[in-house]
């Protein structure tokens, strides 16, 4: 039996979900220490992110942290490089490498640079942070599992202004094209993007309707709700011939009230100040 | 030598033994198989063979989840599709991943002349020295773009090579020997060295003889390997002659050591970036002390992809 299955055979009880929480939390704190440590960085994308991710790395992806090359590892791939944070915190909460990496973030030569550099990072499967490639690498992925008969999955997770981005459909008819269905597309629905709301900018709506033209099995769910999101997760996980599209509606900067879907916290650091009341709401001192 | 045949027949052929021998390379096209000779290895092993369709971004990022999965993977398309639409796909995630992706392109250069604008491209080559940890190579014949393939499989990490559609000559042989970053000095002769790549190999052969009925002993490498760069044959080549140049020449083989050698030039190796005519009176060749006299034949084969210089 899968390690996955394994998991997915644990009860979604309320203590379960109640321990995906309280790790979801302490990671949103470390997202804000690390990025106002650094003085820069993408708290709104992040933070919108935080729960999916954690759904992922501590109920439903088959992995080892202390064998990072296993072949034999689902795949996870930050297609929306720019939340980066997110992902250290739970890589580093998971043991993949030592917590002291998140006080060089952005630091010349450090480990976690601004966007995942895959030869740095352990846990880390392809380099992004250049919009729109993520999907592409995850569909090469999921042909060599099936090439090598193995059954690992593959994830990858994709903003929704990402989805602007030409290449993501490319890729999207190429995975339906495949019949990949050991791979799933996550898109964090937060509907904000640098300069402004998504419809404003260049609408990507009907985002379910899309995916659905373009051969997927979709389903929408809330991207914070952690009984929704392993639902949505096993969903996916069963044979269906083709890719599914998870969309998660979830709020840009969740978790932070004054970071809450206003579009000025895309990438701008906090400030000391804004640092401690957000830890305070975090429920850090 | 042999008889004439395309560059880019030499990467089918080599993609057949890689097929038969490597259970692990896999090749991705962008819906020109036939053009690119990939389609050598799609008939053969259409298990491992994915086309992308006309969707050559999307195709370069496959190629490296899949090589990031273990496999030697091989991607063509024409030289402008596969390194101008895709540079920063190239640049980001190819290389910034180390991920061993062969990408082979056709059609490279003017050869593809007939197809206009759209169809060639002159710039791949400086498109793809510019991106890290990329090895860049121009095989001058098929047998060479064979080699070339090859040793790209046997190589771990990204390589970009350029073939050519309309045949061209057999300027090497089976015993000619190729290595990645090793240039190959196809005729000797020291009063002139020709260095040129691809198809223009030929072109400098040609021009050698010309020469050498003009009692000028003309010299010609086969420079396959734009990166990394064999500065050793290029600075022995600037030394035979260094004996009988002129102190112009004597700087500008100064300039070539100091560049060769990744020093910044000295302030007396500098060239003075004055326009020089040369015998044909053409004023608009780049800087040299003299250039060797070159036939009409030579001229038109845009000669400024060689490098002439007369020490």
């Amino acid at each position: 039996m899968r390690e996955t299955e394994r998991a997915a055979a644990r009860r979604l009880n309320d203590s379960f979900v109640r321990e995906l929480e309280e790790r979801a939390r302490g990671i949103r704190a470390e997202v804000v220490r690390m990025i106002a440590r650094a003085g820069s960085g993408h708290p709104g994308g992040s933070l919108s992110i935080v729960d999916i991710l954690t759904a992922l790395y501590f109920a439903r992806l088959n992995h080892r942290p202390k064998d990072p090359r296993w072949a034999g590892r689902d795949r996870m791939i930050l297609s929306k490089g720019h939340a980066a944070p997110a992902l250290y915190a739970i890589l580093g909460e998971c043991g993949y490498f030592p917590k002291s990496e998140f006080l060089k973030l952005r630091r010349f030569g450090a480990m976690l640079q601004g966007h995942p550099d895959a030869t740095r990072v352990p846990g880390v499967e392809t380099s992004t942070g250049s919009l729109g490639q993520g999907l592409s690498v995850g569909v090469g992925m999921a042909l060599a599992g099936r090439l090598d008969r193995r059954d690992y999955r593959v994830y990858v997770c994709l903003g929704d202004g990402e989805l602007e981005e030409g290449e993501v459909w490319e890729a999207a008819m190429a995975a339906a094209h495949y019949r990949l269905d050991r791979l799933c597309a996550i898109v964090d629905f937060n509907g904000l993007q640098i300069d402004g709301r998504i419809q404003d900018t260049l609408n990507p709506e009907p985002i379910p309707a899309k995916w659905k033209a373009f051969g997927w099995d979709v389903c929408e769910i809330d991207g914070h709700d952690f009984r929704q999101i392993i639902r949505a997760l096993d969903w996916a996980a069963g044979p269906k011939g083709k890719p599914s599209a998870i969309v998660a509606r979830t709020v840009k900067g969740k978790g932070v009230s004054f970071m809450e879907a206003q579009v000025n916290w895309h990438g701008v650091a906090p400030c000391a100040d804004e640092a401690r009341r957000a830890l305070a709401e975090l429920g850090e001192s | 030598m042999g008889t004439a045949k395309a560059i880019r027949d030499g990467y089918g052929e080599a993609l057949l033994e890689l097929g038969r021998d490597d259970r692990n390379v896999v090749v991705l096209d962008a819906d020109l198989a036939e053009s690119t000779r990939s389609s050598v290895f799609r008939d053969a092993y259409p298990d491992r063979f994915f086309n992308a369709g006309i969707a050559e971004q999307n195709m370069i990022n496959m190629a490296v989840g899949l090589a990031l999965s273990g496999k030697t993977v091989f991607a063509s398309s024409f030289a402008i599709f596969a390194t101008g639409r895709c540079w920063e796909q190239l640049r980001n995630s190819v290389a910034a991943t180390r991920a061993n992706v062969k990408v082979v392109a056709s059609h490279g250069g003017l050869t593809v002349g007939p197809d206009g604008l759209s169809h060639q491209c002159v710039e791949d080559i400086s498109l793809m020295r510019t991106i890290p940890h990329f090895a860049v190579i121009v095989p001058c014949d098929w047998l060479e773009a064979k080699k070339a393939v090859l040793a790209a499989a046997r190589m771990k990490g990204p390589v970009y090579i350029r073939t050519a559609r309309p045949k061209t000559a057999q300027v090497t042989a089976e015993e000619t020997p190729f290595a990645i970053g090793k240039s190959v000095r196809l005729r000797p002769g020291d009063d002139v060295t020709i260095i040129a790549c691809g198809v223009m190999v030929e072109a400098a052969l040609e021009a050698a003889g010309d020469l050498a009925s003009g009692g000028i002993a003309a010299g010609v490498i086969d420079m396959h390997t734009i990166k990394p760069l064999d500065a050793q044959a290029v600075m022995a080549a600037a030394i035979v002659s260094r004996s009988r140049s002129s102190p112009m020449a004597w700087a500008l083989v100064d300039l070539t050591v100091s560049a060769t050698t990744a020093r910044p030039p000295v302030d007396s190796a500098r060239p003075t970036m004055t326009r020089h005519e040369n015998r044909s009176g053409d004023s608009k060749c780049w800087p040299m002390p003299m250039v060797a006299p070159m036939n009409q034949k030579t001229s038109a084969s845009s000669i400024s992809s060689l490098h002439v210089v007369r020490l």
